[in-house]
């Protein structure tokens, strides 16, 4: 496959812009933020300001600097999740679908098992279980808890290409395994295989919000999840302090939607198919607007060459 | 002379919209009359499919008709216009009037539904009046008309051989009696005995039912024995037009000269193979005149600059109905 470098649709720009603003404030988060994020001061629940950009907490906290420092926690734990439910999701999921007999099976079985298992209890229970759980420890039980969908659909797609005439002539022509799955296989799966990464990305991010939300994951480091826990346990929404809950909450929301536009942006780019060749509406001979269409050839002037045709003849 | 079916007039069709479009077929006009077989031929890219899609409006997108008509003259009633038909009667109108028979059956038939059920979906649509056992009792009609045996009405397409299939396709295009079916390459998959067979139970099928036939090709020899008449494109344009046996006698164009001499004649005296040397025009990059002439071994001073018409020539006057666009054959 040949990779050229095209423009990227409006909807990809958005998504990377995004993307990139959230992994600068992930680096920078610490050095960026006005105020200590822990640090408390006598502005009580102040709405926002100039001082407070996005208002204080009940212990007069700054909810700005809170976000930024909390921005690095979200990024770490989504994108490290991310990569190792991927890679895991790769390793079972072609293997699965590419060995016969036993090892296939059985590799299935395992991941119809993790399909099964609620995720976030089970989350609850091994970071309990885990003394001092930090980030990396998060991520590692997320990442290891979450590839079984991404696995499954790898495997259904394996099963598919290896019934294929350019992979069996490779078999026939005596490549290994290995080879044929590698140069063969994998580059057929990169579409999925970047959707699922981005769409476990993103499951991780709720995965770790939802379980600081909940208060299971320490406090010592912030994060999205631990503003709004801290929101919630203070009834911010009763109170009427709506600066509270509402960044951190768009800011999920904002990742979620970037992440997305660039899982379109990868499609386009693997699958060159879904690239939208310019126009797609043409103005037809009878003056109306139609869409380009198979089995429904546009019809652009019906007279002009036929003039032109008899002059010659 | 029989009267007309199919008028194509001055279409031109291209790939992409404004600056970017490719003219693919330019201006070609061809008449295809009652009961005949009207041969396509033309190497690959010559715009032989794209002329048939184009006037039966079954291009995919980038592809746009970009001018010209094509006149459908049914049984009964006025004759219409095929380009200004609205989607429901162009719906309508296929299938009914004028079925196409893929180039791929392998890849045409749905491998997970029945012969019968992929049969009858068609009638289904069509002639929403009749009955289920009716349905069934015209597919069984049907296949037994192309020379399967009834019950392979049950069986899956994986469970017919190629030729089989290919006859499948045909026998879908006929379900509603069409009076023109167009053949894009339905042999080409096919082994010469498969082919052979194939165009003979077509031949027979037409003169029983009194259809018309498209047929486009690259294999001139199976064109010369089954059509009644065949056009010759190259480069989006008809070069030569003629009965095939005048063709297959006397071809007037140095292009089907050179397409009929670039395979070996089974009968009669031996004879040098000549090919046709260069490759195909860039259709982005026309030339001016003639597009033939740069490969053309009788090229000369016309041939660059000037565009030769397709008509009647002078010189073959007397070889009955036929013309070509080529300065060595100016018209009368």
């Amino acid at each position: 496959m040949r990779l050229r470098f095209r423009m990227p649709s409006l909807k990809v720009t958005v998504g990377l812009v995004l993307l990139i603003v959230f992994t600068f404030v992930a680096f920078f988060g610490d050095a960026l933020a006005p105020f200590d994020p822990s640090k408390r001061s006598k502005d009580i629940l102040q709405a926002p300001s100039g001082k407070h950009w996005f208002g204080t907490t009940h212990l007069g906290q700054d909810i700005f600097s809170q976000i930024l420092v909390g921005t690095r926690s979200v990024m770490f734990v989504g994108f490290s999740a991310g990569i190792l439910a991927t890679l895991i999701a790769v390793v079972i999921g072609v293997a699965s679908g590419y060995l016969s007999g036993l090892p296939g099976e059985s590799l299935s079985t395992i991941s119809n098992v993790f399909i099964v298992i609620p995720a976030l209890p089970l989350i609850i229970i091994v970071t309990n279980v885990v003394p001092n759980s930090g980030d990396t420890a998060i991520a590692v039980v997320i990442g290891c808890t979450g590839w079984a969908w991404g696995a499954r659909l790898l495997r259904a797609q394996t099963l598919s290409l290896r019934q294929r005439d350019f992979v069996q002539a490779s078999r026939a022509n005596g490549e290994s395994t290995w080879r044929i799955v590698v140069f063969e296989i994998l580059p057929n799966l990169t579409a999925i295989i970047a959707s699922s990464f981005i769409g476990t990305v993103m499951f991780a991010v709720l995965t770790e919000i939802a379980l600081a939300y909940v208060g299971v994951s320490g406090i010592s480091e912030w994060n999205w999840g631990e503003v709004l826990f801290w929101a919630q346990g203070q009834q911010a929404l009763a109170i009427g302090a709506w600066w509270w809950f509402v960044p951190a909450g768009l800011c999920i929301a904002l990742l979620g939607t970037a992440l997305s536009l660039v899982n379109f942006g990868i499609d386009e780019i693997v699958n060159p198919r879904l690239r939208s060749s310019g126009r797609a509406v043409v103005k037809a001979a009878d003056g109306r607007k139609v869409r380009m269409q198979i089995g429904f050839t546009p019809v652009l002037s019906q007279d002009s060459n036929v003039n032109k045709g008899s002059a010659a003849r | 002379m029989s009267q007309p079916v199919l008028e194509i007039k001055g279409l031109s069709v291209e790939y992409g919209l404004g600056d970017k479009a490719v003219r693919a077929v330019s201006e070609v006009d061809l008449t295809l009359r009652r009961g005949e077989v009207l041969g396509l031929a033309g190497e690959s890219g010559s715009g032989k499919s794209t002329l048939v899609y184009g006037a039966t409006r079954l291009l995919a997108p980038p592809g746009v008709v970009a001018g010209g008509s094509v006149i459908y003259h049914p049984e009964a009633g006025e004759p219409f216009d095929v380009l200004r038909l609205t989607h429901a009667e162009l719906r309508a109108f296929r299938w009914d009037q004028l079925s196409i028979v893929f180039q791929g059956a392998m890849n045409s038939l749905n491998p997970v539904a029945t012969i019968a059920d992929q049969l009858t979906d068609v009638i289904k649509e069509h002639r929403p009046k009749g009955t289920k056992t009716e349905r069934m009792v015209r597919a069984a009609e049907l296949l037994s008309l192309v020379g399967i045996a009834r019950d392979r009405l049950s069986s899956y397409p994986h469970q017919l051989s190629g030729g089989m299939r290919q006859r499948v396709m045909i026998a879908m295009a006929l379900a509603l009696e069409p009076r023109v079916v167009i053949m894009d390459e339905p042999t080409t998959a096919l082994d010469v005995v498969m082919q052979r067979q194939i165009m003979r139970q077509l031949v027979k099928l037409k003169q029983r039912l009194g259809f018309s036939v498209i047929f486009i090709t690259h294999d001139l020899s199976l064109l010369a024995e089954f059509s009644d008449r065949i056009a010759i494109m190259y480069g989006g344009r008809i070069v030569e037009e003629a009965p095939s046996s005048a063709i297959y006698a006397d071809s007037l164009h140095p292009y089907s000269h050179g397409l009929l001499h670039s395979f070996p004649a089974l009968h009669g005296p031996r004879r040098g193979l000549a090919g046709i040397p260069g490759s195909p025009p860039d259709l982005r990059n026309m030339p001016a005149g003639c597009a033939f002439a740069p490969r053309c071994p009788k090229a000369f001073d016309p041939c660059e600059t000037d565009l030769p018409p397709l008509t009647r020539p002078a010189d073959a006057a007397g070889t009955g109905d036929r013309t070509v666009a080529c300065w060595l054959h100016p018209a009368a």
